[in-house]
């Protein structure tokens, strides 16, 4: 096994698509994940704005967790320690869980202080023991672009995508620069070796408001209306993200945007892993569509694909026939989605 | 934004310290860190608005600026992870927006809050970790080391 996996809390509901696209990308690609057992919320960017040393002990828990995971460790980034390999799929989560490793290895006295708090729940943490990586990262820089490519069956040839990182995957870097903090391209390129046409998008490191709906509307709709605006120039069929937060702002603030400013925006937003999946061949409705707010109908549909009927929120259950008695074989919804 | 961050950081340097923590700038940073990328001086900026917004909060200073809620959306947010270990976006939704703008919340609830209901997209009761004993145990040692601290540190 080679990664530990921090899904986050907004993958376990609000962004459901982007982590169903992802087990599912990574069962094509042959990547293990193991899930940290019992992992809590990392704070987003709420609670060190309250309390410092609580924020590093709620980060933490989650690395001591982390840290006992059943993965190989590889050689460290400073050559010496061996580090396990931890994937966190969600911006804000990548940020905190690197940040808290990283203060902690320059700061003795805040790793004291943290381990003192993790003691009074039988835990500890050596910082550097683990090495943060976003899933992009994982994609591109370990899978890398050539197996990508290979896997490729169903090339996105129509469709014109805007590649949007955000903020904190490229910024600050705690745990290493992945790309360019300004102006990234890994994204682009993948993008690319699936086959799309990638649009020139000079707002792609820019912010989408992140709590800002919630506290300043006038300010995180501006921030939301450029981002919308400066992909509807350029003609993309898609903006293409890598972060729960961007998604939902840029999904789920569309029709207010619309609204404020007397526009039409009618931008899917969709993540990285749906559109790799689509390149895979792997059926759209495995790959959570139908749960974004700005249906991606018409791009889908420039691809050859179906659109799965939007999405009713219902729970799936297993059947009742299949109860109490365990069947032969295992339904495919009933699967455990994490590849042990 | 009352001051940019070169003016804030100026006011520091003279010693303005009450205009500074009454100051709404570092409650409308949204942590793009776009600024610890750029700064020649690496001078860890974003860490610092959030030093900035723990110390009026300590101080009461918040009140007094113009971004008085932020601080309430916050503390909402966290209630719930130490309750339940898990952020829960119905509930910190709800109680920040009927608590400050009760306009607002229904233009919340029929607006995006609906949308994600019917997609699948929102928990109506939050999730809960098996170790919430556990987690708790550790935050309150931490709150009593940094009640020790004073609350400093700049990270």
């Amino acid at each position: 096994m080679k990664y530990g996996y921090y899904p986050g809390c907004s993958l376990e509901r609000n962004a459901s698509a982007y982590n169903q696209s992802t087990l599912a990308v990574a069962r094509k690609l042959g990547i293990g994940f193991a899930e940290v057992d019992d992992w809590n919320c990392c704070g987003a960017t709420e609670y060190i704005a309250i309390n410092l040393l609580p924020a590093y002990a709620l980060i933490g828990r989650n690395l001591a967790l982390a840290s006992q995971l059943p993965v190989d460790p590889i050689t460290g980034n400073n050559g010496h320690q061996p580090q396990k390999q931890l994937v966190a799929p969600c911006s804000a989560c990548f940020l905190n869980l690197s940040k808290a490793d990283h203060y902690m290895g320059q700061s003795p006295k805040l790793t004291r202080q943290v381990n003192d708090a993790l003691a009074a729940g039988g835990l500890s943490y050596d910082p550097g023991s683990i090495r943060v990586r976003h899933l992009l990262e994982i994609m591109v820089d370990d899978v890398g672009f050539e197996t990508i490519g290979a896997t490729v069956n169903r090339p996105l040839y129509n469709l014109r995508l805007a590649p949007y990182y955000g903020c904190l995957i490229v910024r600050p870097g705690f745990h290493g620069k992945f790309d360019d903090p300004e102006y990234p391209t890994k994204l682009d390129t993948l993008l690319q070796t699936l086959g799309a046409t990638v649009v020139d998008y000079p707002v792609k490191t820019h912010c989408c408001g992140g709590h800002m709906t919630q506290i300043s509307e006038a300010v995180a709709h501006d921030l939301i209306r450029r981002l919308l605006k400066n992909a509807a120039d350029h003609q993309a069929d898609a903006i293409v993200t890598l972060c729960p937060m961007c998604q939902l702002n840029l999904d789920g603030y569309q029709d207010s945007v619309n609204k404020r400013f007397g526009t039409n925006f009618q931008l899917p937003i969709l993540y990285f892993t749906q559109l790799m999946g689509l390149a895979f061949g792997l059926p759209a409705s495995d790959l959570g569509f139908g749960k974004e707010l700005v249906p991606a109908d018409l791009a889908l549909k420039k691809i050859g694909v179906e659109p799965p009927p939007p999405s009713t929120g219902k729970r799936q259950r297993p059947p009742k026939e299949a109860l109490p008695m365990p069947s032969a074989e295992i339904p495919e919804r009933a699967r455990k989605e994490t590849v042990p | 934004m009352e001051h940019t961050p070169r003016q804030l950081f100026a006011m520091i340097e003279a010693g303005m310290r009450e205009e500074v923590l009454r100051s709404n700038t570092f409650w409308y940073c949204v942590s793009c860190y776009f600024c610890m990328a750029r700064c020649p001086q690496e001078v860890h900026i974003t860490d610092l608005m959030y030093t900035l917004k723990r110390m009026a909060i300590r101080e009461g200073y918040y009140r007094e600026s113009t971004a008085a809620d932020a601080p309430d959306f916050s503390e909402t947010f966290i209630d719930f992870v130490e309750n339940y270990g898990r952020s829960f976006e119905l509930g910190l939704a709800t109680r920040y927006h009927l608590r400050h703008h009760p306009m607002g919340a229904i233009k919340q609830a029929t607006g995006i809050g609906w949308n994600l209901l019917r997609r699948g997209r929102m928990d109506l009761t939050p999730q809960r970790i098996k170790g919430v004993d556990q987690l708790q145990a550790i935050l309150a040692r931490a709150k009593e080391l940094e009640a020790v601290n004073g609350g400093g540190g700049v990270q």
